[in-house]
């Protein structure tokens, strides 16, 4: 009967479970049926992401807390890990076809996805900063070796070093700003934190909380840590990138928005400045920065730096309404972008991939269809209505007009201008230019991929009460 | 007067419709495949605007509410809100009324991926349908702004040789206005709690909020006017855009700018435009005067009328900013009279560019000699062009200039200029290339066709009889005209005496 109970008491651990023990299973099978069982196993991957996802829905909602607090299951955490969820299955969807093509299909790659999902998972549901340090570690191990995947490629291999070296050092920093705030605070546990953080903070918690942040703004990539981005984007294998692009983004934004608005309401006034210009540097670079790339790989990085941008642009409200502004976007974002990795992946022309964005010329020509679906979701990223991506932003900075944060909401939309530019050159390549050669037939599963996001980004507007919904109630239970 | 079926979301939505029918029904991009494009797009703006015709039967001119109002929960801020008054109905019906000839006049002279014309131009008509329509600030904004993608392609894929850096020009000058309104929009809501227009109305914003929404409205609307010195987008884009492109531009989108000053810059902030009002003047007569001068140096036909664009649009804006019935009656007339005269000189153009391939002035000469039908139809415009009594163009700036000499006359007589400055340029033009003798190449030039001849046909008499008789298209705004002055001229009579009071308080403490 005690045992009973005590495993009852696991439930809402369900989703991770399944993951932990799937991931356990799936590298059984790939060693036991050997290297042909390659994307077998990743396929299975993907059926065990949708359990765990089915698992999330269907488990009993409401706020529950494990292991002394530590471990949190709320709507938001779950609202999240259906998102990472989502990202993490779209890119191994867009991944198989790749895999085989360039005959790199193993098995050790799935099962890394899930270990780096399931990394996400427990950083999404951090409740003090030893879970927090857990998650980010298990997620961004498993990312450093996916990002080298393809060993015999150079630029591959130093895109997984460059990864590594700078992922530790922001690692390192974290740590360090974790130690500060338990040196100042006594406590690990977020709401710990908060309590003593109520009345105002000394120097020394300050430069904690900045450390911290260091080690967030590197994970999702925002200005002034964004080196690596570019470098990383291009070198890793396409669908690694369209993984890196989103399901990881949205861990990290995950936890960025619990730490600030949980753990340290109290000091709200000291780490908004720091998120307010994290988030003007971001939007800024990401859309100047982007203007003179032709690897498209790299433009959508930048484009990425500067989406985290405008993403933070809720956090830096620091209201609900902020929050629930971050939720939309980021839903929208991992939309938009597995849709536009989706068209990056199926550039293969005479068998080789290409990543230019002159490639994509007259594309509207050789393949109407994929073209008109890119150029909508270029448009949406640009934040034109009635596109996804334009709801998008209109949260965030709704959150910030009424936090009366004027100057960075009125940077932001003309950064957005600037940004404007680069995606209608590419609409411009695929629209006014002659046609070049055209590319292979799209596989159908980018296709169902490019298809799914197009439809989200095109009707958005039809129908956003779910979402809408779903985002309100997930940021009303931070507060 | 009750109504079982959504009229105006059935008007709205019609176009989106056809274009769907499009994009299923039409594979590839050949002979059949064309003409079913063609047909398709014809039908569906015949019906869309018979429908529309339908709702001018229905309207009620002597109330000033909104009416076939519809309304739905969308986004939890926002609403989906619609409703046309007298102000937005005259608008909804000239753009319904020259889609049709719109797609006749592209009949011919688009045969390069027609079926993705059509389409792009039937959403084009959803979303200038819906910007007058809409009666939530969110949702205007989703129509206003999204007019620009398919505008974009519009001119983008089917524009002239300097197409790209024109639809890079005009896409990015008007979101650049436009983000700032979104951010104004969002202000007022947080002010408000709502983004309802209609509530917006009667809200009565303090006068801090009204400055700076007022500023960034204006930065949008100005731009789609356009207004000087942001109007240079205008001439590129309408020299690259097709025909027709350049028709909807001139006669349509332009029209979104006025409109906005109409239903969201004088009524909801009525203090802060009675303030900047002296700007708005200036930037008019500057704009009325210095582009028609430009008018007058051009080389290339439609960049000549897109500088008379300008001008004519200095009147517009001049007439609202007057704040008089006369001004704002002479305001919208105008507007629906250059969308009129505008579009049909466009088409002009489009007839003899279809034959020679050339805009430039100096290659025609002594058209009237192989085109007599055509130098009529010509003729017509061009004086309406000029604002010759018993055409339509005289009407609306006769009316927006007297309403101006009551609120400003150093400005109104520096716009009377350009009445004359007008008629230099358009009859300067009209001699080039209508009169003299027949330059060398135009012999072969054939006169209108029927096809042409039945796109000109309504346009012409619409000039005449609006000119004439001017009376329908203002009986239908009357009564909304009247009630947005009366609230104007309250808030304006408030804020005076609300200057005044204090000042005898002061001098009553002082006395003590």
């Amino acid at each position: 009967m005690n045992e009973l109970n005590t495993l009852q008491a696991f439930t809402p651990l369900l989703p991770e479970i399944i993951l932990a023990c799937g991931a356990m299973l799936m590298l059984m099978i790939g060693a036991y049926a050997g290297e042909r069982s390659g994307n077998v196993v990743n396929g299975l991957c993907i059926v065990l992401l949708l359990v765990a996802g089915a698992a999330i829905v269907w488990l009993p909602g409401g706020k529950t807390t494990m292991f002394g607090g530590s471990f949190i299951v709320d709507d938001y955490a779950r609202f999240l890990k259906l998102l990472t969820i989502a990202g993490s299955a779209g890119a191994l969807i867009l991944s198989l076809n790749f895999l085989s093509r360039e005959k790199l299909a193993k098995f050790e790659y799935g099962a890394l996805f899930i270990l780096s999902t399931l990394g996400m998972m427990m950083l999404i549901s951090a409740g003090d900063l030893i879970a927090l340090y857990l998650g980010l570690e298990l997620m961004s191990l498993a990312l450093y070796v996916v990002a080298s995947y393809n060993r015999d490629n150079a630029k591959s291999t130093e895109a997984g070093l460059k990864y590594f070296v700078l992922g530790a050092l922001s690692s390192g920093m974290l740590l360090y700003g974790a130690s500060l705030v338990y040196g100042f605070t006594g406590t690990v546990s977020f709401a710990g934190i908060a309590k003593a953080t109520q009345s105002g903070a000394s120097v020394g918690l300050v430069f904690g909380l900045v450390f911290l942040f260091v080690g967030f703004c590197f994970k999702i990539s925002a200005v002034p840590f964004h080196m690596w981005t570019p470098d990383v984007y291009e070198g890793s294998p396409s669908p690694v990138t369209a993984f890196f692009a989103s399901a990881p983004k949205v861990a990290g934004i995950a936890i960025f928005v619990r730490a600030a608005i949980v753990a340290f309401p109290g000091i709200a006034h000291e780490w908004q400045q720091i998120v307010v210009f994290v988030s003007l540097a971001s939007m800024l670079l990401g859309s100047f920065a982007a203007i003179g790339q032709r690897n498209i790989k790299r433009l959508l990085a930048y484009s990425s730096i500067g989406h985290m941008g405008f993403a933070l642009v809720g956090l830096a409200a620091g209201t609900a309404e902020g929050v629930q502004g971050v939720l939309v976007y980021m839903t929208i974002y991992v939309a938009m972008t597995l849709g536009s990795f989706a068209v990056v992946i199926s550039m293969r022309r005479d068998g080789k991939l290409v990543e230019s964005i002159d490639d994509l010329a007259g594309l509207s020509r050789t393949h109407p269809t994929m073209a008109f679906f890119m150029a909508m979701l270029l448009f949406s990223l640009a934040g034109i209505p009635p596109l996804a991506g334009f709801f998008a932003k209109f949260y965030v900075f709704l959150a910030a007009m009424k936090a009366g944060l004027y100057t960075l909401a009125v940077i932001g939309v003309l950064a957005s201008v600037v940004g404007a530019y680069y995606y209608l050159l590419i609409v411009k390549i695929m629209y006014f230019d002659e046609p070049a050669k055209g590319f292979e037939r799209m596989p159908v599963l980018l296709r169902l991929v490019l298809g799914v996001s197009g439809a989200i980004n095109l009707l958005f507007f039809v129908y956003p009460a779910p979402l809408l919904g779903a985002a309100t109630v997930a940021a009303k239970s931070l507060f | 007067m009750t109504l079982n079926w959504p009229i105006l979301s059935v008007t709205t939505f019609l176009p989106i419709l056809g274009a769907v029918l499009i994009m299923l029904l039409v594979r590839g991009n050949e002979g059949l495949a064309k003409g079913t494009a063609r047909w398709i797009a014809f039908w569906t703006t015949v019906v869309t605007f018979a429908v529309s015709l339908l709702m001018v039967w229905r309207f009620d001119a002597s109330s000033a509410e909104f009416q076939f109002v519809e309304k739905q929960n969308w986004l939890g801020v926002a609403s989906y809100h619609m409703g046309v008054d007298g102000i937005s109905l005259p608008f909804v019906i000239l753009t319904t009324a020259l889609m049709p000839l719109c797609i006749m006049a592209s009949w011919v002279s688009v045969q390069k991926r027609v079926k993705e014309y059509m389409i792009a131009f039937l959403v084009l008509e959803t979303l200038m349908i819906g910007t007058f329509s809409a009666l939530d600030l969110v949702l205007f904004y989703l129509f206003f702004e999204g007019g620009l993608i398919p505008m974009f392609l519009i001119i983008g894929v089917w524009g002239g040789p300097r197409r790209v850096y024109a639809s890079f020009k005009f896409f990015l000058y008007t979101l650049a206005g436009s983000v700032l309104m979104l951010l104004a929009i969002m202000a007022m809501y947080w002010q408000a709690g709502t983004t309802d227009i209609t509530v917006l109305l009667k809200h009565g914003f303090p006068l801090g909020l009204q400055q700076w929404a007022w500023f960034a409205f204006f930065a949008s609307f100005a731009v789609k006017m356009p207004m000087w010195p942001v109007h240079t987008w205008l001439p590129d884009a309408h020299v690259e855009a097709p025909t027709a492109g350049s028709v909807v531009l001139a006669a349509i989108m332009l029209k979104m700018g006025g409109y906005g000053f109409l239903r969201f810059s004088l009524p909801m902030f009525p203090e802060a435009s009675h303030m900047f009002a002296p700007i708005i003047f200036t930037m008019s007569a500057v704009a009325i005067v210095y582009t028609s001068l430009v008018a007058l140096m051009q080389e290339d036909v439609k960049k000549l009328i897109a500088y008379s664009s300008v001008a004519h649009m200095g009147f517009v804006t001049m007439g609202i900013f007057a704040a008089t019935t006369q001004g704002v009656a002479g305001g919208i007339f105008q507007m629906i009279s250059h969308g009129i005269v505008s579009g049909a000189l466009f088409l002009c153009v489009g007839v003899v560019y279809d034959r020679l391939h050339t805009r430039e002035i100096a290659a025609y000469g002594g058209l009237v000699n192989r085109m007599p039908i055509y130098a009529f139809i010509f003729m017509v415009f061009t004086m309406a062009n000029v604002g010759l009594p018993g055409t339509s163009g005289f009407v609306g700036e006769f009316l927006a200039l007297i309403g101006t000499f009551r609120a400003n006359i150093p400005v109104a007589t520096v716009a009377t200029l350009g009445v004359i400055l007008s008629a230099a340029y358009a009859l300067w033009l009209y001699r080039k290339m209508i009169f003299g003798a027949l330059k060398p190449g135009l012999e072969s030039m054939k006169d209108v066709g029927w096809r042409e001849a039945v796109i000109f046909a309504p346009l012409v008499v619409l000039t005449i009889l609006f000119g004439v008789a001017p009376k329908p298209v203002l009986d239908m705004s009357a009564a909304s005209v009247a009630q947005l002055l009366d609230g104007y001229n309250k808030a304006i009579a408030v804020k005076k005496t609300a200057e005044v009071v204090p000042t005898q308080e002061t001098s009553v403490s002082t006395a003590r």
